[in-house]
């Protein structure tokens, strides 16, 4: 049994491969801001115009509304709602899985349509896929090895001191 | 489930606050909230009914220090304490890399406590997670009150330990926290024990609630170490 949710890291050139996928997908979308967003609530990457709220709240809410939709999937015979909408008059959000892993939150108003991010998005979900499955795989493969705070517990206990 | 951000040189990690209903855990959110410096934590987001009463979760993100050039971010959580809303409980729970029993001390609350540690045995195995082999902290709350039970009827009820069965574990800890006391220990039965750190504390005075939240905090950063 493991001891509990194992860890997971990203470097500098996963973080520009995932920003390239987005920022081409906000050029064919017309959508305002992408998001990315671990299932554990914590924000992983923004692009586009940067969010005027506060995006570590709305990350964990994000996450939080995606738990709970797929709660509500099982509940009726789904076993998960992988995609969200949220309509609202100015602003509107999609939120979508990306591998079971973490969530593409796109922000977008009146300059596109449901339907153009929907019909962009989708080639954006299949190339975050392939690279967080691959990011994941790689942290199942290290996971024995000593990480980056190996060696640390001097450093620690005086952070706590 | 703890993520390391490279190019951000950040380590996040996520703290559930468990435990029967009207124990404190919104309180020691609260109070965390109220005494750390403004720039080192984030909104208090609190999903709660009319009358105050967790209904999702409150969420309170802080950092607490850097560490190897590497920023510790700490991702704070409370669950409903109340039973009927056990489906909410049980998602907050998801990637949690320490968890803090808030225990209410009354008398009276002994049942309740202990069916909120046998829930979160039962939540916790359902997402395949071991509490006994991760960081897990007892604070013991409102201390201060006339009908709080004796320390030790609390630690016999909720922390009786979990058994020791590698034979290199099979030596004393001392508790770090507790002068005198051990987290492993061998009963006098024969069976060599491990207990949780504990914590007496009043969160509404803040008393024990930052020992607590470092003791969880600096038992997550050290499974990474």
């Amino acid at each position: 049994m493991p001891v509990g949710a194992a860890s997971w890291s990203f470097t500098e050139d996963d973080l520009g491969a995932i920003m390239r996928s987005l920022q081409q997908f906000l050029y064919d979308s017309n959508a305002r801001c992408a998001m990315l967003v671990d299932r554990s609530g914590q924000l992983v990457a923004t692009v586009g115009e940067q969010p005027r709220f506060d995006a570590t709240s709305f990350a964990t809410l994000t996450a939080a509304d995606f738990s709970a939709n797929d709660q509500l999937a099982r509940l009726i015979g789904e076993t998960e709602f992988s995609s969200l909408f949220h309509q609202g008059e100015q602003e509107s959000m999609y939120l979508v899985d990306i591998a079971r892993r973490v969530i593409l939150v796109v922000l977008f108003d009146n300059r596109t349509t449901l339907g153009l991010v929907r019909l962009k998005v989708k080639g954006t979900v299949e190339e975050l896929a392939r690279l967080f499955t691959a990011m994941f795989q790689r942290a199942r493969d290290t996971m024995h090895q000593p990480n980056i705070l190996a060696g640390a517990e001097d450093e620690i206990d005086r952070l706590f001191q | 489930m703890s993520m390391i951000n490279y190019a951000a040189r950040e380590i996040s990690c996520k703290i559930v606050y468990y435990g029967p209903g009207l124990g404190g855990k919104t309180t020691n959110l609260e109070h965390v909230y109220g005494r750390v410096q403004p720039n080192t934590r984030g909104k208090l987001i609190s999903l709660a009914t009319e009358t105050e009463r967790t209904l999702f979760f409150d969420f309170l993100p802080v950092d607490l220090g850097t560490i190897r050039g590497f920023k510790t971010r700490f991702h704070l959580y409370t669950v409903p304490g109340q039973v009927y809303y056990n489906a909410s409980r049980k998602l907050i729970l998801k990637s949690v890399d320490g968890i803090v029993f808030v225990a209410d001390s009354q008398v009276e609350r002994m049942e309740a406590n202990q069916e909120a540690m046998q829930n979160l045995y039962e939540n916790m195995l359902e997402y395949g997670y071991d509490l006994s082999t991760m960081p897990f902290v007892i604070q013991y709350n409102k201390r201060d009150l006339p009908n709080a039970a004796p320390l030790a009827e609390l630690q016999a009820a909720l922390n009786p330990g979990f058994e020791v069965f590698e034979s290199q574990k099979q030596r004393i800890a001392p508790d770090p926290y507790h002068a005198g006391e051990n987290l492993i220990d061998q009963i006098p039965t024969g069976e060599w024990v491990e207990r949780a750190p504990y914590f007496e504390a009043v969160a509404v005075t803040g008393d024990g609630v930052f020992d607590t939240l470092k003791a969880v905090s600096k038992l997550v950063l050290k499974t990474l170490a």
